[in-house]
């Protein structure tokens, strides 16, 4: 039979982002903004 | 089912400009995302580089306005994770990167040929000695010598700017340094590194 399980079982590791690494996408998308002016987007960022 | 519907809601009410959102979307989905990446690159500090650079992607879509809402928000961030692991292996395939471990020190392979502060010290004091010894010199026997070490003169090329033959060149050089050696031995000096 052919076998289905990961041959490497220590790469089936629950891990979760830190929450440094979280809040820094929250801070990076509360300070981008995106525009539309004339069929342009701009992106800019308030940081 | 319920999940895909929250997730949308959830989408939905980010781009409308809800910032409370985005934020239970990561949380909702941090740990199956970073295991996925984990299990793919096996480093935890690549697989927070990833996870972050994933949802900067995801943001910057979803402010664009450019995604498209079919009830598939994870498998969509999933993808753009897969592509990113793809891009860090390929990065990795054209610009090597070789850690040391216990068994093996990449330090001890690759040596510095540059000359510790210590050693730089003691040529630079070897090499203002020397000057001074070469000054006691006979004044011909000076000249060659120096074209000879100093500017890396060929004996024709010595023999031809000081208009002596060529075997009067290199006996010149040949007394210089026997004149030079006894000079270091009649005053005891040691010139090594």
């Amino acid at each position: 039979m052919e076998q289905i399980y990961p041959k490497y079982q220590k790469q089936c590791k629950l891990v979760k982002a830190k929450p440094q690494t979280v809040q820094f996408i929250l801070n990076y998308s509360k300070a981008l903004h995106i525009q539309k002016i004339r069929g342009m987007t701009l992106e800019s960022n308030l940081n | 089912m319920q999940t895909q519907i929250d997730d949308a809601f959830l989408v939905s009410n980010y781009i409308n400009g809800d910032e409370r959102a985005i934020e239970i979307l990561i949380n909702k989905h941090n740990q199956r995302l970073s295991s996925y990446i984990y299990s793919k690159v096996l480093d935890s500090a690549i697989t927070e580089d990833i996870f972050q650079d994933t949802f900067i992607k995801v943001i910057r879509t979803l402010k664009r306005g450019s995604y498209n809402e079919e009830g598939k928000f994870l498998p969509w961030v999933m993808r753009i994770a897969h592509n990113l692991i793809i891009d860090h292996f390929r990065k990795n395939k054209r610009m090597p990167k070789y850690e040391g471990n216990k068994e093996f020190n990449i330090f001890s392979v690759l040596t510095d040929d540059k000359l510790n502060v210590e050693k730089q010290l003691i040529k630079e004091q070897i090499d203002s000695d020397l000057e001074i010894l070469i000054e006691k010199l006979p004044k011909d026997q000076k000249e060659v010598l120096k074209m000879r070490i100093y500017q890396d003169m060929s004996f024709n090329e010595i023999a031809e700017n000081t208009e002596v033959s060529i075997n009067t060149a290199l006996g010149r050089m040949r007394y210089a340094l026997i004149n030079l050696r006894k000079i270091i031995e009649k005053n005891n000096i040691v010139l090594t590194n």
